[in-house]
């Protein structure tokens, strides 16, 4: 139910209200298309003057050289952090709409009695869309394998949907350009896809918690709201409020640690230690990366920069995935519903699973 | 009248835990607003996104945190249906 619904239970039997009441819902979607189109229009111009901007902020504001490294450094952070802010305000506005139309249990519907391999390539597409968070694991979890999901399809939405996400694919564009951020999403989905079909494989269903067996969900999904368009710009907005709220401190400091680097570490620093040429680097990386707990806002930022100095492509990228893909809460949370050797195995398919797309890379570029 | 807010101690849950004291508080409403945390509990109304909002035993909403005022509306509309 909406507080836009609600009104029309008022109309009454007069026609001049209730012509009233069909216009002026019109004139309220006709009002904030507007507002939206006004909006952007604002967004696009500022965007494309950022450069220019955070060049004159630099030299005539701060009196700074662009040539040296203090100079380097501020220019680098007015421009990126305003830069990648806005990208995340209208990104995260449009994922939160697009969100609106997929729930759980929608994507559960879909998924149920698929076969393994379509199952697996289609978990993987809408872990990216549907709205989760690592807290819902567990009654995603049940939900989907109470449904009759398999478990490693239930699996390949678990590990894409916090990997690939719009905050982490929205960085990597606004940071490193459109490639990065799509050979991500690729490998990313990828990655989620292949060890959810291992772990279908290794048949492991003896290793999930039996109460979870016991629950009985109804088949049937009840319809809990009704959602209007005007409803779902809310949701963008709240998306908006969330996320952007939640995540901007992270995304100011990752990118002055960033700035940071970009102005100060001498060019091909990291070369030595994160290089290609280093065989140990990839797997160092994924050690590294899946104990620590950071979200995408704060890491790509310092991974940018590492990337700029000598890092290769894959060991950055496996960090990243490390980092982001696999959360120590996460698997704290499925431990209630998962025995100790599948959550092992779990972690270790996603880990192999990172170091070989890290090889990979390291291989090509 | 009856409000329970379902989810695991996540963030998320503690905001919609706090969002609705305070709709309640707002409201000018007695109503002690119920916190479940053990996940078997919580399956029993059968969402597979928490945090969710239960009023009345019936599940308002599940898997995101709406604004104090939407929690509002939602229990005025109960009680409206109530007397």
């Amino acid at each position: 139910m909406s507080k836009y619904s609600t009104t029309s239970h008022q109309s009454g039997p007069d026609s001049e209200h209730s012509l009233y009441e069909t216009i002026a819902p019109l004139m309220r979607y006709a009002s904030i298309a507007a507002i939206l189109i006004a909006i952007l229009i604002a967004w696009i111009a500022l965007y494309f003057s950022l450069n220019p901007i955070s060049t004159a902020v630099t030299t005539r504001l701060f009196h700074l050289d662009l040539h040296h490294r203090a100079g380097n450094t501020v220019q680098f952070f007015l421009f990126e952090a305003p830069k990648v802010l806005m990208l995340l305000l209208l990104i995260v506005f449009v994922v939160g709409i697009i969100r609106s139309f997929f729930t759980p249990a929608r994507t559960r519907q879909i998924l149920a009695g698929r076969r393994e391999a379509i199952g697996s390539i289609l978990a993987a597409a809408l872990g990216m869309v549907t709205p989760f968070c690592s807290c819902s694991a567990v009654p995603l979890f049940i939900g989907f394998v109470e449904s009759g999901v398999p478990l490693g399809v239930t699996f390949t939405f678990l590990i894409a949907s916090p990997m690939v996400n719009e905050v982490a694919l929205v960085m990597l564009f606004g940071l490193m350009g459109w490639r990065v951020a799509a050979i991500y999403a690729g490998t990313g989905l990828a990655i989620a896809a292949v060890s959810g079909w291992v772990i279908g494989r290794l048949h492991m269903e003896r290793f999930v918690e039996p109460w979870v067996y016991q629950i009985t969900v109804s088949s049937e999904e009840p319809e809990f709201e009704r959602i209007l368009w005007l409803d779902r710009i809310d949701r963008g907005k709240q998306a908006v409020h969330d996320i952007v709220g939640r995540v901007w401190p992270y995304v100011l400091a990752g990118i002055a640690v960033g700035a940071g680097i970009h102005g100060y570490v001498p060019e091909n620093y990291m070369a030595h230690l994160m290089g290609g040429s280093v065989w140990w680097s990839v797997p160092a990386a994924v050690l590294i990366g899946v104990p620590m707990y950071s979200n995408a806002a704060g890491i790509i930022p310092i991974v940018q920069a590492l990337l700029e100095k000598g890092a290769s492509l894959g060991t950055v990228l496996a960090f990243m995935m490390s980092v982001i893909g696999l959360s120590f809460p996460e698997t704290i949370i499925l431990r209630k519903v998962l025995k100790l050797p599948l959550i092992i195995t779990f972690v270790s398919v996603v880990a192999v699973g990172i170091i070989l797309v890290g090889y990979l890379f390291n291989f090509l570029f | 009248m009856k409000l329970k807010v379902l989810g695991t101690g996540c963030p998320n849950c503690k905001r919609l835990f706090a969002n609705t004291q305070q709709a309640v508080r707002e409201l000018g409403l007695d109503v002690e607003v119920e916190m479940v945390d053990d996940i078997q509990e919580i399956m029993k109304f059968k969402i597979m996104a928490t945090p969710a909002l239960v009023i009345n035993e019936q599940v308002r909403f599940s898997g995101r945190v709406p604004s104090t005022e939407e929690i509002k509306r939602l229990v005025q509309l109960e009680l409206g249906g109530e007397s």
